[in-house]
């Protein structure tokens, strides 16, 4: 019984080995005190003291309370009779009747290569976390992984009495399963990109090998903790996150300069373009316009030839020759006069102009 | 003589007390219960729980577990195949079916644990001698291993983030283990209905060699990406030139492209306007030599020009414009 009460671990039954001391004691203090009250008294009191007594004790073990998180399980006589809900309940007193109480709504949880300090439940730290932690990846590295199982005791009476320390056996076979599922597997997915699939694989296989055991536990999740290389080994591990850092920074500056001038080019290739076909458009209205042009004074100058040309050649002169300078006008017959040129001087020049005119 | 009656009746009724206490007993859930009269053990185990009876004072009864009980191996040293030296934890879970034949044989837990101890171990030792390390560990033949985005591709070319094929596997073993075990303790009275590795581990001695692969393994690919990163940048560089080029020279054959056309386009244009006919081609030619002549004509230009010109021709006389 008292192996059972040890499994059942949350001091569920308020009786057991502890209560058979007390009763003596308490009969023995009792009878003292009786013969102290009425020396050489009448045999019968003894009697009714120790039924009083028996009354009070039965009392005392005769009822309990359920927490609303819990149910409990009766024995009697160390047989399982029935499960109880919360509340207060009434049972058989002096041991004849068990109850163990069962907390078959909490969340517990077990934690593995870590504690979270002021835990109660002794299943629920790891006793050797160092080498809980230690695993061998299925690429023959080595790995560090913590991880948390959430369960429930979905089943008191087979959490009960089918397996001895169900809590412990948890342990087990989650250590168990988390290695094979991690066996399986590359230390890069371990590590970094297999975290989930993982977590996955493994609840399913815990709760495959938890209903195979028939523990009256259910597992409701597998979530892993931190994942580490070996101590020894973490340094090269970042060198390869500091490479990769760096992989990605050479080849973002390189974009970085391809960036800085490929846009660049490729607007002024259209900036160019455009500037050509600005130059393409100019060029043909041009010639469109000299071509109009033409044609409207070529219609005249079909109509009186002769005279338009003058007239052109004549205009054309009194345009352009007022802004010349130095001009030099000879008569060809008048071979001896050698022609004088000044160019600064704009009299003499003058005089030269006028003086081969006047001679004629 | 009243006295002497209650003392007879005291006397009386803690006989009958004790008398009951010990012929009756309780058997839990948990548990089944094998009677010894002076030590030899009489009848059929008690297996079903609740209040009992027996014959008080010669029979004794011993309780014995019939739960699920578990088995904890203490983590041995010990040689694989390929004389890699790891460190094994086993866990197995057995039950009591035959309780006589196992207080028999073992009276007690602590004797059948250690029996347990002897022979898990050396059927683990056996087991894990007959095959390499990867077998133990691996379970899945074939699986293929994700991979790593930022590793894709060069993972298959240094061969780091695969998975060697296995023959047998990790379940095969234990099942090699629990067969060769369940078999010699069954004249125990036990059922060993499971066993698993719980923990395997290199040994001390081994790691540093393990790490120091690891950590050769980890530079190597650490140098692959620096000089992926380095090829990649270069690259990248190289596109920039082509792509520079490329996009130049496409913008150099497009203007002249289209200069060519613009010029063909207006040549079309003159020479329609202009080629209409001898006349008109003589008055282009002179319209047009009037108009670069203000072009050509600065005022710097030195002009000599003869009397015999057009234009000065009158200054000579009247006579010869009428000419």
């Amino acid at each position: 019984m008292s192996s059972q009460k040890g499994s059942g671990g949350w001091g569920g039954s308020g009786q057991g080995p502890g209560a058979p001391p007390d009763l003596e004691e308490l009969i023995k203090k009792g009878q003292a005190q009786l013969r102290r009250i009425t020396p050489g008294g009448s045999s019968g009191k003894p009697f009714v003291f120790v039924i009083v007594i028996l009354v009070l004790l039965m009392a005392w073990t005769a009822y309990y309370t359920v927490p609303s998180d819990s149910v409990a399980v009766i024995q009697r006589f160390g047989k399982y009779v029935k499960e109880v809900s919360p509340g207060l309940h009434f049972k058989f007193p002096f041991g004849i009747d068990v109850a163990s109480i069962v907390p078959v709504k909490r969340q517990l949880k077990q934690e593995f290569g870590f504690v979270t300090p002021g835990a109660t439940d002794p299943f629920q730290s790891p006793r050797e976390s160092e080498l809980e932690t230690e695993m061998v990846t299925g690429d023959l590295n080595a790995a560090l992984v913590e991880w948390v199982v959430q369960y429930r005791i979905n089943d008191p009476a087979k959490y009960l009495f089918a397996v001895r320390e169900p809590r412990g056996t948890l342990r087990h076979v989650s250590e168990s399963v988390m290695r094979e599922v991690v066996g399986d597997r590359t230390v890069d997915e371990v590590i970094t990109i297999g975290r989930q699939e993982i977590e996955t694989e493994a609840l399913v296989k815990m709760q495959d090998l938890s209903s195979k055991y028939a523990m009256g536990i259910s597992i409701d999740q597998v979530q892993l903790k931190n994942i580490n290389p070996p101590g020894p080994v973490q340094e090269s591990f970042n060198e390869v996150n500091q490479a990769q850092q760096e992989k990605e920074k050479l080849i973002n500056e390189a974009r970085r300069d391809y960036n800085k001038v490929i846009p660049l080019a490729e607007g002024e290739k259209d900036q160019r373009i455009r500037e050509a076909d600005g130059y393409r458009l100019k060029r043909i209205n041009e010639a469109e316009g000299d071509a109009s042009r033409f044609n409207a004074l070529f219609d005249e100058y079909r109509k009186a030839p002769e005279v338009t040309r003058r007239r052109i050649y004549i205009e054309t002169m009194q345009a352009i020759l007022p802004d010349i300078r130095s001009k030099i006008i000879v008569d060809e017959q008048s071979q001896g006069i050698l022609p004088l040129l000044n160019l600064n001087n704009e009299k003499l020049t003058e005089k030269l102009n006028q003086k081969p005119g006047e001679q004629p | 003589m009243s006295q002497g009656k209650k003392i007879v009746g005291l006397v009386f009724l803690a006989l009958v007390v004790f008398l009951l206490t010990s012929s009756i007993y309780t058997v839990s859930e948990v548990q089944q219960m094998i009677i010894t009269q002076f030590g030899k053990p009489v009848g059929e185990p008690v297996t079903s729980a609740g209040l009992k009876l027996k014959v008080p004072f010669i029979q004794v009864v011993n309780p014995i577990d019939k739960r699920i009980l578990e088995w904890d191996g203490s983590p041995s040293d010990m040689p694989t195949k390929d004389k890699l030296y790891i460190s094994v934890d086993l866990y197995a879970r057995w039950r009591i079916v035959d309780p006589l034949q196992y207080f028999l044989r073992l009276r007690d837990e602590r004797s059948a644990q250690s029996r347990l101890d002897d022979i898990l171990g050396s059927e683990t030792r056996n087991a894990v001698a007959k095959h390499v390390l990867i077998e133990i560990i691996r379970t899945t033949k074939d699986r293929v291993p994700l991979l790593d985005p930022m590793l894709a591709g060069t993972q298959e070319a240094m061969r780091v983030g695969t998975l060697v094929p296995i023959e047998r596997g990790r379940k095969l073993v234990e099942a090699e283990i629990f067969n060769a075990a369940a078999e010699k303790v069954k004249v125990f009275g036990i059922e060993l209905l499971d066993i698993r590795f719980k923990r395997i581990n290199y040994n001390q001695s081994v790691r540093p060699k393990i790490y120091d692969r690891m950590i050769s393994e980890r530079r190597q690919i650490a140098e692959r990406f620096l000089s992926e990163g380095n090829g990649e940048a270069a690259r990248i560089r190289g596109n920039r030139e082509r792509d520079l080029n490329k996009i130049q020279s496409e913008a150099y054959r497009a203007v002249e492209e289209i200069r060519g056309q613009a010029d063909a386009k207006a040549t079309e244009i003159y020479a329609r306007a202009y080629n209409q006919s001898p006349q008109s081609v003589e008055f282009f030619e002179f319209t047009r030599t009037m108009q670069a002549y203000k072009d050509i004509i600065g005022d710097n230009t030195t002009l000599v020009l003869s009397t015999d010109s057009d234009l000065f021709k009158f200054l000579k006389g009247m006579s010869q414009g009428g000419e």
